[in-house]
């Protein structure tokens, strides 16, 4: 099966180990990732005004781009693309006087309407494949590794672009024990990292890190596994910083579902991209003879 | 603190913009405060997010702008889904940053950021962060 796939702008730099091992994955377990011919920024936050349309311009573009090629799914990676992408087509579906305005302001070929549904690959992974299927795809088993699912923020709030439930979700857990390993469960999984604020409050965020990190690692997780290649950043990039400051913390590898994901599958660690994480991920897949 | 409250302020020009941007009406807040409760940023804020819902409600627009409040909000969404009154706070912090983005005011400039910083940050942390924080 082939589904669109749209990529955004992170992964084709500093997140290249979420684009290339969810590819090799999907191709693994029957499903081809289809980039889109053309695309642009999403955007990467929905904007929150009423009077604001001009910011749904990039990321309809997007869906109009998809429907122009005959599709009507997009898949997603980035949790920021999808939320993005999943809330402007909702915006577009349910509000006819601002879709019209949409559609006259842009002057595409065509009008949009919201006729594409937007999916992150987890739920194709969920909906699609099954945790079944999956397990029985499983070559690599990753039998000993404790690693805590780690949402934050975009796939779950609002409730209506939640990919799970919004307060209690399970899905990368369910994912994690698909794949072999021992999900984790803590209390700060649903929690924002801090997100944008890296940029103009970074102390903040290595606060927030520490919280986040040693939440988990309290309950005795190895590593963090998540979605969202800002989070990945804000929790792993603290880290030699918050190594000086707490004596007993000694790094946490942070991975991508989608790089556990192509371990188990035996696809290898060159997909992952490891070179581009901080915290010695692969250290720790040798360490329990996962890699070789 | 002595607070005045007129029904001059109380129909300020800038209650009714944010009313408007937001799409939200302030007087459904009945100051519960499980907006603050979970917001993970709040540690950092010099007033709560309840309590700029409550200046803004009052029109105190010169208290809110004094705060840093709106511009730590990381629009995580935390406040919006847990309100039991229905207000989506994140769209209220949202109003209240652009009534002073546009009047052409930047909380972060392009220029302040490190140059070593800028190429080290993933592209969604910078877009977002000059979309939420720059006129």
């Amino acid at each position: 099966m082939d589904l669109s796939y749209y990529p955004g702008c992170t992964l084709k730099t500093i997140a290249k180990g979420l684009e290339d091992s969810a590819i090799a994955s999907m191709n693994a377990l029957g499903i081809r990732l289809v980039e889109l011919e053309r695309w642009n920024c999403c955007g990467t936050v929905y904007s929150l005004a009423e009077d604001d349309l001009a910011h749904h311009l990039a990321p309809v573009r997007n869906l109009i781009r998809v429907k122009e090629q005959g599709g009507d799914r997009v898949g997603t990676l980035c949790s920021f693309c999808y939320h993005t992408l999943k809330r402007a087509n909702l915006l577009v579906r349910n509000d006819g006087e601002k879709r019209k305005t949409l559609n006259d302001f842009m002057e595409e070929e065509i009008d949009y309407n919201g006729e594409v549904e937007v999916v992150h690959l987890l739920e194709v992974l969920r909906d699609e494949v099954g945790w079944d299927a999956i397990a029985g795809k499983v070559k690599v088993p990753l039998h000993g590794l404790k690693v805590a699912p780690y949402y934050g923020c975009t796939l779950l709030r609002p409730q209506e672009v939640a990919i799970d439930q919004v307060e209690r979700p399970t899905i990368m857990q369910k994912l994690m024990e698909a794949i072999g390993a021992e999900a984790v469960d803590f209390p700060y999984a649903t929690e924002c990292c801090g997100s944008f604020q890296t940029v103009g409050n970074p102390d903040f965020i290595t606060q927030r890190a520490w919280e986040i990190l040693s939440s988990a690692m309290r309950r005795g997780a190895e590593a963090i596994v998540l979605t969202c290649p800002l989070c990945h950043f804000n929790l792993s990039q603290r880290q030699p910083e918050l190594a000086q400051k707490y004596s007993d913390f000694h790094g946490m590898p942070v991975f991508y579902f989608t790089q556990l994901l192509a371990i188990s599958l035996g696809i290898g660690p060159e997909v992952c991209h490891f070179e581009l994480s901080s915290g010695e991920p692969l250290s720790l897949l040798k360490s329990k003879k996962l890699v070789s | 603190m002595r607070v005045e409250i007129s029904s001059r302020r109380l129909g300020s020009d800038f209650v009714k913009k944010v009313a408007e941007i937001s799409g939200q009406d302030l007087l459904a807040c009945n100051q519960c405060g499980k907006c603050s409760a979970g917001c993970p940023m709040c540690f950092a804020m010099d007033l709560l997010p309840n309590q700029i819902i409550r200046l803004a409600q009052l029109g105190l627009e010169e208290d809110i702008a004094a705060s840093n409040t709106v511009w730590l909000c990381a629009s995580c969404l935390t406040c919006t889904v847990r309100c039991p009154r229905g207000v989506d706070v994140g769209r209220v912090m949202e109003a209240i940053r652009l009534v002073t983005l546009r009047k052409n005011v930047d909380y972060v400039g392009a220029s302040d950021i490190p140059k070593d910083r800028i190429g080290e940050l993933p592209q969604i942390a910078l877009v977002s962060s000059f979309r939420k924080h720059t006129a």
